[in-house]
Formats: C-alpha cells, sequence, structure tokens
C-alpha cells in the first residue's frame, strides 16, 4: 500500500485561502481575534493565516504559539520525552478571540492541553479551533470551527503533514503504518 | 535539535554526564523561563505527582528554589529537614529510601552533609534521585544555573574564561561547575589560598592559581565562593582580615579586569569579605540572575526526570 | 569439641620452604599429630584417606592483624565467630588487636582470649596495648601483659603521638622480649579523610588523607628504633614511602619487618567512585604506584608478612554515610585467594615465599613456637590450598559475623581446601 496525497501545494494553499476567509466571516470584528498556534505545523500554519488575512484584510492579526508538551496528560508514558521548545504568547489574550490552529485534528487531547494552557494565559472572549485536516478518532468532546478537510482514517494509519518550513515541499499524505 | 532525549533516572552530579546532556537541560531551562513571566506561573506537568525535598542540612536558598520549581511544575511537594546528628544512629538512608518507596514518591531531591549520599540512595531506590549537595562532591542544578547565567549573559561558553575564587577544596559547586564547564568547553582557572585548593587540581582540567591578578586578568566570568568563616579556626588561613585584603573582589581589583566581566556567587554572600558590597550591588553583580534562572534550571531538571520511564 | 583427627592426606604437593620440602608427598596424621611424611604411605587399620592430589599442603597460616572484637563489639565478631572465619581462609592462627572494650590492657582480657579460643580449639595469640587503655599517655603493664600470654605490644588504631613516651614503649617492650606492633599514622594529618588524597579524592569529592601522615610516622618510629633497639613491626604498611624507609632500615640491620594486608596490593583508591562504605579503611587503599611499592616490597622481601587486617562491622555500622561509616574491611576468608590470584597467578611471588609470608616469617617474627613449619612428631597445623578453583566471593561465602568484605564480587582463583588447626581436621572440600 502506498501513500494517499490528501493535500498537494496548490490544495493546501486553497484550502488556507478559504479557511482565512472563513475565519474572518464568522468574526466581524478583526481586531479581536489573534491566533494561536500549535507547535510544530500547527505554529507554521497559523503564520501563514496570519499573512493570509493580512493580504486581504490589510490587517495583523497577533500571533502566538503554543508549546503543550508541559499539559500533556501522558508525561513518561509517551514513547520518548518531547523536547520543550517553549510557548510564545507576547500580548494579551483577555476578552480576545483566540483560534487554535493545528495541522492534524485526532484524539482531541492535544486540544484539550492547549485549551487548558491558554486559560492559564488569561481569559479569553472565547476559543475557536481551526484544523487542517480533521481524521475522526476523538477520544474527548471537542469539535473543530474551521475544518481544512475531513478524512475518514483507520487507527493505525499516519496522517502526514510535510511543510516548507521544514525543509520539504507542502504535502499532506495518509500513510498506512505498515509503511511508516 | 530535535530527538535528543533524556535517560538518566538521577541527577546526581555533572561528572557523569555527557556535553549533550547538559546541553539538553540548558536548552530545556531556556524554555522555561517564559512560564515565569505568565501570569499564571504555574504548568500541569506534574500534577498527581510527589516530590519529597530530603534534606539533612541545612538550606534555604536551595530548598527554596527546588520547592517553587516543583510547585510551577504542580507537583506536590513534601519536605523533610533535619539534622544529621539525629539520623546518624538511627534511620539509615536505606530504611528512609524504603519509606519513601511505600509512598510511592515520583523524585526526590536530596541534601546530605556526606559525599556520594544521594549516589547511594539511587542505587536503592526506584524512582529519581536528584543531588541538591553532597559533602564536598557536587551541586549539580547550582552548577546548570551557573552555567545558564553564563551562557544568557555571553552567548556561549566555548573559550568563555570563568575564574572561581575563595574555597575550592570544600566546595560542590566549584566541582560541579568544573566538570560541568570543562565539558563544554569553557576555560576554568581556579583561585584560592594554597591551603583551600584541592590536591591534583591541574588534573581536572583547570588552571591553579594563588594569585588573585592572574584570576582576574582576562576573566569573563568572576564566580566567587562563600568563605566558611570556621575554617580560619582549622588554620587554612590567618584571618578573616587577610583573607580579605588578599582574595576580596572589590572595585579595585576590578579596575584589572575585563570591562564586560560579570561577577557570580552562589550566596549567601559574606559581604566584604569575599566580596565588597558595593560590587554586590553594582553593576557587573548578577547575582539575582542566577537566583532567577535557578528555578527555571530545576524545573528543566524536574520535567525531564519525570519523562523518564521507571 | 572436635576430635582429634586420624587421617592420610594423600598425593599433596608440599610446600615448605623450612623443611626443604617441595613436592608430592604423603602426610600421616594420627591423633592429631603428624606421625610421618614421606612420597607414598599406605593406608592401615582403615584410616581416613584424604585424596589431595591436586592440592598443595602449606605450613598453617598465621595472620598477625585481626579484630574479634570481644569484649565489647560481640555484635560485630565473637572469639568463636572471629576463629571459624580464620580457619575457613585457612588459618590456624591469628594475633589480636587490643581495641577492644575494655582494651586488652590487663592479664584478665588476655586471659579471656585465650580461654574463649581454646573452646573452638584455636591458637590466638593476643596483642596487649601499649599505653594504658590506648591512650597514648602512660606506659600499659608490659609485663604482666607478657606473663598471661601477650605477644606483642600495639595501640593499633591509634599510633602514640608523644615521641618521649614512645622511646620508653620501645624500651620497656624491649625488656619484656615484646614486639612492638605500630600503627603508623599521623592523625593530626590524615584529619577526616575517608581516602588516599589525590586526583581520585579530588575527583569524587571526598575528604583526602596524604601518603605522608604514615610516612611520617613510620619514619619516627625508625629512628625511635635506632635510638632504642627495640623490636618494631610496622603495621598494614601501605605506602611506597613507608616501604622505602622500612627498606633502608633494615639495610641498617635495624630489628623493622612490615606486613601487607590483601587489600593493600590488589585495590586502589581509584575504586572509591562508587562510594562503597566498604572500601573505607585505615590507611586507606593508595594509588597504583603504592601497589607496584607493594609487589616489589613483597619480592624483595622488604614487606615480610601477610596480614588481613580482619576488621569486622555489622551491615548496620556499614551503612551509614561514608563520612561516618567506621573504617575496615573483613579479609580471613578471602585472603589466601586473593594472593594467590594477585600475587602467585600474575607472578610476583612463588608458592615457597607465599608459605613465607602466610606462615613462616610471622612464626619467627613473634616466635610462634610450633608454627611456620612442617615437622613430624609436631601438632598438625596445616593449610591446604587449590591453586585453581574459580570461584566469586559473595557473602555466602563468608563465615564471619559481619559481611563488610571490600571484595565482595571479587573473582578469584585459588581457594583454601581444609585446615588442620591444633590436630583437628576442618574440611571445606
Amino acid at each position: 500500500m502506498s501513500d494517499k496525497v490528501i493535500f498537494d501545494e496548490d490544495g493546501l494553499l486553497r484550502t488556507l485561502k478559504r479557511l482565512a476567509h472563513e475565519i474572518m466571516e464568522r468574526n466581524a470584528k478583526l481586531e479581536e481575534i489573534s491566533l494561536l498556534g500549535i507547535r510544530t505545523g500547527g505554529a507554521h500554519l497559523a503564520r501563514r493565516l496570519q499573512s493570509l488575512i493580512e493580504e486581504i484584510s490589510q490587517v495583523k492579526v497577533p500571533l502566538g504559539i503554543l508549546d503543550i508538551t508541559l499539559y500533556r496528560d501522558d508525561l513518561g508514558g509517551a514513547a520518548s520525552q518531547p523536547e520543550v521548545r517553549g510557548t510564545e504568547i507576547d500580548f494579551d489574550i483577555n476578552s480576545k478571540i483566540v483560534v487554535l490552529i493545528d495541522d492534524v485534528l485526532f484524539t482531541g487531547r492535544t486540544i484539550r492541553s492547549a485549551i487548558d494552557q491558554v486559560i492559564d494565559f488569561g481569559r479569553p472572549k472565547s476559543i475557536q479551533l481551526a484544523v487542517l485536516v480533521d481524521r475522526g478518532h476523538r477520544e474527548l468532546p471537542i469539535r473543530p470551527d474551521f475544518v481544512g478537510k475531513n478524512v475518514p482514517t483507520a487507527r493505525e494509519e499516519q496522517v502526514k503533514v510535510e511543510l516548507k518550513e521544514e525543509g520539504g515541499k507542502d504535502k499532506v499524505v495518509v500513510r498506512p503504518r505498515a509503511n511508516a | 535539535m530535535s530527538g535528543r532525549v533524556w535517560k538518566r533516572k538521577d541527577l546526581l552530579g555533572l561528572k557523569d554526564l555527557e556535553a549533550e546532556e547538559i546541553e539538553l537541560i540548558l536548552d530545556t531551562a531556556e524554555s522555561f523561563q517564559e512560564i515565569g513571566n505568565r501570569p499564571i506561573k504555574k504548568v500541569p506537568t506534574l500534577q498527581g505527582r510527589t516530590v519529597v525535598n530530603l534534606f539533612f542540612e541545612p538550606s534555604t536558598r536551595t530548598r527554596i528554589s527546588f520547592e517553587l520549581a516543583e510547585k510551577r511544575l504542580s507537583a506536590d511537594t513534601v519536605n523533610f529537614s533535619t539534622d544529621i546528628s539525629s539520623t546518624i544512629k538511627g534511620e539509615t538512608v536505606k530504611d528512609t529510601a524504603k519509606n519513601l518507596e511505600a509512598l510511592q514518591v515520583s523524585l526526590v531531591i536530596m541534601r546530605h552533609p556526606s559525599s556520594g549520599a544521594p549516589h547511594r540512595l539511587a542505587r536503592y531506590l526506584k524512582c529519581g534521585v536528584i543531588n541538591a549537595g553532597d559533602g564536598i562532591n557536587e551541586h549539580p542544578t547550582q552548577a546548570l544555573l551557573d552555567m545558564f547565567t553564563v551562557r544568557q549573559k555571553k552567548g556561549k561558553l566555548k573559550g568563555v574564561k570563568v575564574s572561581f575564587i575563595g574555597d575550592i577544596l570544600h566546595s560542590r559547586v566549584a566541582r560541579s561547575n568544573i566538570w560541568g564547564l570543562t565539558k563544554l568547553g569553557a576555560e576554568v582557572t581556579v583561585c584560592g589560598p594554597r591551603t583551600l585548593i584541592p590536591r591534583d587540581a591541574e588534573q581536572l582540567g583547570v588552571r591553579v592559581t594563588t594569585n588573585l591578578e592572574e584570576a582576574v586578568d582576562g576573566a569573563d566570568v568572576i564566580n566567587l565562593l562563600r568563605i566558611q568563616l570556621e575554617r580560619q579556626k582549622e588554620s587554612f588561613f590567618p584571618s578573616i582580615r587577610e583573607y580579605a585584603i588578599t582574595y576580596q573582589i572589590n572595585r579595585d581589583v576590578l579596575k584589572k579586569a575585563k570591562p564586560d566581566v560579570v561577577i557570580m556567587h552562589p550566596g549567601p554572600v559574606n559581604r566584604g569579605i569575599e566580596l565588597s558590597s558595593d560590587v554586590v550591588d553594582g553593576p557587573y553583580s548578577i547575582i539575582l540572575d542566577q537566583v532567577t534562572n535557578g528555578l527555571a534550571v530545576r524545573m528543566a531538571v524536574l520535567y525531564l526526570l519525570s519523562g523518564v520511564k521507571s | 569439641m572436635k576430635p582429634l583427627s586420624n587421617i592420610l592426606i594423600k598425593g599433596s604437593h608440599l610446600i615448605d620452604p623450612a623443611s626443604e620440602r617441595d613436592g608430592k608427598f604423603d602426610v600421616l596424621i594420627e591423633k592429631g599429630t603428624i606421625k610421618k611424611i614421606a612420597p607414598a604411605i599406605e593406608p592401615q587399620n582403615g584410616i581416613e584417606v584424604l585424596d589431595a592430589g591436586s592440592f598443595h599442603l602449606f605450613p598453617g597460616f598465621i595472620d598477625l592483624h585481626v579484630h574479634f572484637r570481644e569484649p565489647g563489639f560481640e555484635q560485630k565478631e565473637t572469639i568463636l565467630t572471629g576463629c571459624q572465619a580464620a580457619l575457613r581462609g585457612g588459618f590456624v592462627a591469628c594475633v589480636t588487636m587490643p581495641n577492644t572494650q575494655p582494651p586488652c590492657d590487663n592479664q584478665s582480657v588476655v586471659e579471656h582470649i585465650l580461654s574463649k579460643s581454646r573452646e573452638v580449639p584455636f591458637r590466638l595469640f593476643p596483642a596487649g596495648t601499649l599505653t594504658r587503655n590506648r591512650e597514648g599517655k602512660e606506659l600499659s603493664e608490659m609485663a604482666d601483659l607478657k606473663r598471661a600470654g601477650a605477644i606483642a605490644v600495639t595501640d593499633d588504631g591509634n599510633w602514640v603521638e608523644d615521641s618521649l613516651l614512645m622511646r620508653r614503649c620501645m624500651e620497656y617492650a624491649s625488656m619484656n622480649n615484646l614486639v612492638v606492633i605500630t600503627h603508623a599514622e599521623d592523625h593530626r594529618l590524615s584529619a577526616d579523610g575517608v581516602m588516599n588524597e589525590g586526583i581520585f579524592s579530588t575527583s569524587y569529592g571526598l575528604k583526602g588523607s596524604p601518603v605522608e601522615s604514615e610516612i611520617i610516622a613510620v619514619s619516627r618510629d625508625i629512628e625511635l628504633v635506632r635510638l632504642t633497639k627495640a623490636d618494631l613491626h610496622v603495621a598494614h604498611i601501605s605506602t611506597a614511602g613507608a616501604i622505602e624507609l622500612v627498606r633502608r632500615a633494615q639495610k641498617d640491620g635495624l630489628p623493622v619487618t612490615a606486613e601487607v594486608t590483601p587489600h593493600h596490593f590488589s585495590l586502589t583508591d581509584e575504586l572509591l567512585e562508587t562510594y562503597n562504605t566498604n572500601l573505607k579503611m585505615n590507611p586507606p587503599l593508595r594509588s597504583r604506584a603504592d601497589v607496584e611499592a607493594i609487589k616489589k616490597g613483597l619480592k624483595d622481601g622488604t614487606i615480610g608478612m601477610i596480614a588481613t587486617d580482619h576488621a569486622p562491622h555489622t551491615e548496620e555500622d556499614k551503612m551509614a554515610e561514608i563520612n561516618y561509616a567506621p573504617v575496615g574491611t573483613i579479609g580471613l576468608e578471602t585472603a589466601a585467594g586473593v594472593a594467590l590470584t594477585e600475587l602467585y597467578h600474575k607472578k610476583v611471588l612463588t608458592l615457597a615465599q607465599l608459605a613465607e609470608k602466610f606462615s613462616i616469617n610471622p612464626a619467627k617474627r613473634f616466635n610462634l613456637k610450633g608454627y611456620g613449619v612442617i615437622r613430624e612428631g609436631a601438632l598438625a597445623n596445616l593449610t591446604l590450598v587449590d591453586l585453581e578453583e574459580k570461584w566469586t566471593v559473595t557473602k555466602d561465602c563468608l563465615v564471619s559475623k559481619s559481611r563488610n568484605s571490600c571484595f565482595l564480587g571479587a573473582e578469584l582463583r585459588g581457594r583454601v581446601k581444609a585446615a588442620f588447626c591444633l590436630g583437628r581436621f576442618w574440611n571445606y572440600a
């Protein structure tokens, strides 16, 4: 079995543009919005969304990076201890609409960690969630507000997101576990 | 950067660590610094875990720093402080260890007046042990926070000239720093009266001098060690007065130093003895940065050790 | 009590330099007495035969330096358990150190030790104290000690710092034909060191005790021998410098001898890295260079004797942290194995030389009649050894009441298989 391509470079760009539009449509007051990308993939996507929104509206919405490592619920249980890279939020999130951005939505545990962390930084007016791929298999009652694509997967399959920022080409594929 | 994994159950000393492991701790600590600036200076990482601070020797600074680091990581902390004389004939370290094991604690922070005590505790325990100072042997987290602070101020460690001045013989801070700094390529000088320099110190890869001027000349960092006033009674030096005249870092001495030299001290400072008050409070001093950084470094160590599967 | 043995030892290789025997002999023992030594003896009257064809038979080993802790510290060792440990190690006689509680500074303690050892039975030669209560202030009653059975005097564990008093001790001891055993250590200089001072003490963060502490003490004691002509025996010598001083003293014809322990000729200070309290002893394990000097001293005869300094401590005592743990290691059960492994198999000493160090020289030096030779008509005091048996030292191998051996885990080549002590057969095959 080989990789099944979900997005190529063009597809990804089109999808991100659509997501940018949707975020703006949903939130009429742009000055209330801030983007928080979840390390590592989500952070890159958040940066792209920030510039897309700026292109469209000439407004630069604040951007922060979340490292959820310290909020994980599987410390010492994961296959290997993730390295901590730090969270960067240099603006006040109180009364802001925070849009969390991640590449793949799977069990929902990452988003739970991210929400917990956001709340430690203040009391946002609301928290929304934008993901590039929703692959299902939720373990928590979490649902995205903005979805690039719903991709039904088997649990043992992997969704691989490759981005230019990491030195490759933009590409999202579903990979059978055996080939991983 | 990615893929570096901490594998040790314990942090007993820098003597045993590889350069890469020390770097991983320092880099991790950098990520923890930001938590101190948050409105809620706390993350849930160690929620539900118990950390025991086992201090067989009086300590204020190190214990508070560890306790705060533990609390910022949401660990439950238990403090046990005692004078060694009350345990010397009673409970052995092995019994203590078994008790802790029965209480299912996750990490033990230990300070002990005998060198090697945490090493032995670690052998008895399945959970991790962090050495918070053993005898005259090591004080790894202090050295790590010193190295972190040097790296922060000088941008690097390789080639940085660090001079330690004072009682090298009885200093676990100096010993840990020597192991760590030399592994990361810093150039270390130790300086003090001949009576307070350990035997064969040169073989640790450091320059040894009894001349303060030589130690100050060209140094990027001067790290002072607390002089224990009792040492005078043991004939390590004739008087506090003579010690201060010969080895005190003050404004006059610093005239001969590099203009961007920084002054460090593990605390508590004997003002007017190893360090003049104007220097403690002056622009060269980064003593309080050390204290702040100590938190991030200890959080990093707690985090890394907690991730190791037992 | 064990009966006197009747046995024919068949085919063992005798190593008995005193009688110039070095070869296969049969030894017939009747009622505990050596009846006959000959190349081939036929068993008669159904006598028990011990097939010792692959073993070597030595004159019984003597340990000049043991701490049997009785009276006063029976939780660590008793005379009974100490003697049993000695027998397991092939020793048939031991010199007990006087640092008991009360110390062996009067005849009643000497008599107690002797009467307890007769119950085994075993032969102990007590050393009395050099000064009263081992305090280094007044002479002990040496004549009385001698009459009661002491064969030497020492304040082992303490060095007599007062040179005038030491001079008097030497003069008074020599008048009484007592050998003075010195624990040579300048205590002020060694201070609270827990290991040898050097790069390893610096690197492990442990307080060091410099070799000079021993060298200074040996030096003074030798000069006092020059003055008094007393018989001086340096206990557990451990430093190249002190060995050199003894060598020169012997060249000058002074009556100075020295012993070394198995741990000092086989282990170095580098091992303290684990903070193992069983490696904390006094004198401490020294450097590689010192170990080489010790081997040279053993080879050229400067160090004439091997003694264990068997120093039992309970597990609880040794569980304390290294700064607080008491000093000492037990050594009786492992001494022969370590000596064979480190000295014989590594070609430092011959078997004849080992017989000298373990038996002949101690017997001569302390005038222990009936020891150090295998002679027809004498009560059997013999040590039977397998030179080749490979074994690992575990707690189960130890007979002593305490288990604080610095050799736990060591792999040895050579082991004691039996001992004949005062005509009784102790079989460990």
